[in-house]
């Protein structure tokens, strides 16, 4: 029976739970029989009593919450209902958590799951990524997983490194991304970029949900156009694995980044600014971007999709790029 | 409460004598950035942090809290040491002035952003739950502005949702930085831990005993399991809200009503009066705190500050490979 890339975070979860008493969950909705707004903890707190804490609408205290656990020893996984609702604690997460390694030496061992990305209706206060604006932080790790095995092996190494971690689950991904199994028998180490689909002829840097919309892009343009398109799957925008991405535009010679985020001074900026400062001499066209546009994410189906990326624009813009 | 009180009150005289000097530093141009005292604070901050057991409960000490940070066991030489920017410290010049604190030992490092540590210390209070130990208690204090935060609402009602044993202590000093309590709010402090339902507690942060009375029954309720504490305890800020601020704003009516009500001579008078405490024994300790403070300022000047060069300029403990 095909697993989906939220079955693999709760397995995670349910993994963490059991191996490791330090680790527990807190955030909205997410205990009893309800088991969050996605149902990513559901049955948690029945096997694992006491270890999964609904709190009030607090989004500052549940990551202040999570720190002050952390110093006291424990591993706290917490959830934010939406990335939205994230940047209620972005302070905590920023200037507390973040900044505490440095000013310390003592780490913060928290979590943070952050549903992210759009889906049709979700409109602008449920759809947002902002991957970039939490990256911007020093001491702060964010993981963007784009396939099940992903969702679940990071997840895992998300509590099992000792800094605060951003874990960045695509909404859209969570029951549409399916796989036989969440297992890899050779699982890549994070902070590592993937290769999703090996090519020649440009390659298309993606992270979360546009790895899917990119490997799609590929597939539309081998057929159509014989083209032989490299994705490359950042999943961890920071640490980001500038020399997998370098290696890769030597290969090609050209690059598209794409995201799902706004344009301005988001991820795919950061690569275009780091491949255009380390490796102009490998580029045979100008370095492209594709984001959302930089308006606020409309509710209305159609114009969401219009909104950000899709495979057919991947596509176009590929096209465009190559015929630089 | 005799033994309390003695070390509260050694903690407060350490305090007072600190922050003398620390405020000449810092009018000679020795130390950067700013220097904030707890003047008018010594008799609250002392008398929260002298009934917790260092190594046991938790702490988050702030602003106008040497005195609390000298009756929790720390030492001046480590304030010293962050004001100075030695890499003994352990801050290590990365963070200067009030912000340091020891996690691994119970007490926070505050972050600016007032209020974000009353959820920190909600947090290591609910860890101390979840490891099974039911008896340690977290105190966390804040001045009248801060009850203004967002962030601190949010962690006062979790706090309380929670029914963790958590001591949250506003010193009310009348003002945050210029704005008085009339702009800050239009309701009692005391009203406000109500409202979150937690026990509160009252008292005037400048009567020495009466606060020490306070403390201990707010420390003791929350450590017997009866859930989290508020206490209000109301003062005026002696001093500018930093050494750069002259403190112009606050009438000069106010300053005189308070003349007679620092709170290092009224714990004087109350302890003599008490019989806990002579002319003699006074000037004794003060000696001794003054000459505590003298080498522990000479110390951390003569101590090495970083050097950028040899810094580690690494943000995370987990270093991927690039």
């Amino acid at each position: 029976m095909p697993v989906t890339y939220i079955d693999a975070i709760h397995q995670a979860m349910q993994e963490l739970l059991e191996e490791d008493p330090r680790v527990f969950l807190m955030g909205e909705d997410i205990a009893g029989t309800f088991g969050g707004a996605f149902k990513a903890t559901k049955g948690l707190e029945a096997q694992f009593p006491g270890r999964v804490i609904n709190t009030p609408i607090s989004e500052d205290a549940i990551v202040g919450f999570g720190i002050g656990a952390a110093l006291g020893g424990m591993k706290p996984i917490l959830e934010m209902q939406f990335a939205d609702f994230g940047l209620l604690g972005l302070n905590q997460m920023g200037n507390n958590a973040g900044a505490h390694y440095y000013r310390t030496g003592v780490p913060i061992n928290l979590t943070l799951r952050m549903p992210c990305g759009g889906t049709p209706g979700g409109g602008p206060f449920h759809s947002q990524s902002l991957e970039a604006l939490f990256a911007h932080f020093p001491g702060l790790h964010v993981f963007t997983p784009a396939t099940v095995a992903d969702a679940y092996y990071m997840l895992k190494q998300a509590v099992q490194i000792p800094d605060p971690v951003v874990f960045m689950e695509h909404k859209f991904l969570y029951r549409w991304l399916k796989a036989d199994t969440w297992h890899d028998p050779q699982p890549l180490p994070v902070g590592k970029a993937r290769i999703a689909r090996a090519g020649e002829h440009a390659t298309v840097i993606a992270f979360s949900a546009m790895v899917p919309e990119a490997l799609k892009a590929a597939d539309l343009l081998a057929s159509a156009s014989g083209y032989h398109i490299e994705v490359v799957d950042l999943r961890s925008v920071k640490p980001m694995d500038t020399d997998t991405i370098l290696a890769s535009v030597a290969r090609t010679g050209r690059m598209l980044v794409v995201s799902e985020d706004f344009p301005w001074g988001g991820v795919a900026s950061e690569v275009v600014a780091r491949v255009a400062a380390e490796g102009l001499h490998l580029l045979d066209a100008p370095p492209l971007r594709l984001t959302s546009k930089d308006t606020p994410i409309p509710s209305h189906a159609d114009l969401w999709k219009a909104h950000r990326p899709h495979s057919n624009d991947i596509a176009d813009a590929v096209r465009y790029l190559i015929s630089l | 409460m005799k033994e309390a009180a003695l070390k509260a009150y050694k903690a407060m005289v350490m305090a007072r004598a600190f922050d003398t000097k620390t405020s000449a530093l810092y009018k000679a141009g020795k130390i950067l950035g700013g220097v904030f005292l707890g003047r008018g604070h010594e008799a609250i901050a002392a008398c929260e942090a002298v009934f917790l057991r260092k190594g046991h409960d938790v702490y988050s000490p702030f602003i106008r809290e040497q005195a609390g940070r000298c009756a929790w066991g720390d030492s001046v030489l480590e304030s010293a040491r962050t004001y100075f920017g030695s890499v003994e410290g352990c801050m290590h010049g990365r963070d200067g002035n009030v912000h340091w604190g020891k996690p691994l030992e119970g007490t926070t490092a505050p972050i600016s952003h007032l209020g974000a540590m009353a959820a920190v210390i909600g947090g290591m209070v609910l860890a101390k739950r979840m490891q099974g130990i039911t008896d340690a208690v977290g105190v966390t204090c804040y001045g009248d502005g801060t009850t203004s935060v967002g962030a601190f609402h949010e962690a006062c009602n979790m706090i309380a949702v929670l029914k963790l044993p958590v001591i949250i202590v506003v010193s009310n000093n009348q003002y945050a930085y210029s704005t008085p309590n009339t702009q800050e709010f239009a309701c009692d402090l005391l009203d406000r831990g109500r409202g979150y339902g937690l026990t509160s507690h009252a008292c005037d942060g400048t009567d020495f005993l009466q606060t020490l009375e306070t403390m201990h029954s707010a420390v003791t309720a929350a450590r017997r399991g009866e859930g989290p504490q508020w206490v209000v305890a109301t003062t005026l800020r002696m001093c500018g809200h930093g050494e750069h601020d002259d403190a112009s704003y606050i009438p000069e009516t106010l300053k005189a009503a308070y003349a007679d009500r620092d709170p290092l001579a009224v714990a004087r008078r109350q302890l003599i009066e008490c019989g806990w405490l002579t002319e003699d024994t006074d000037a004794a300790l003060n000696r001794e705190c003054t000459d505590e403070v003298q080498r522990s300022v000479a110390q951390a000047q003569k101590e090495a500050t970083p050097n950028p060069a040899t810094e580690d300029w690494q943000a995370t403990s987990w270093r991927p490979f690039r």
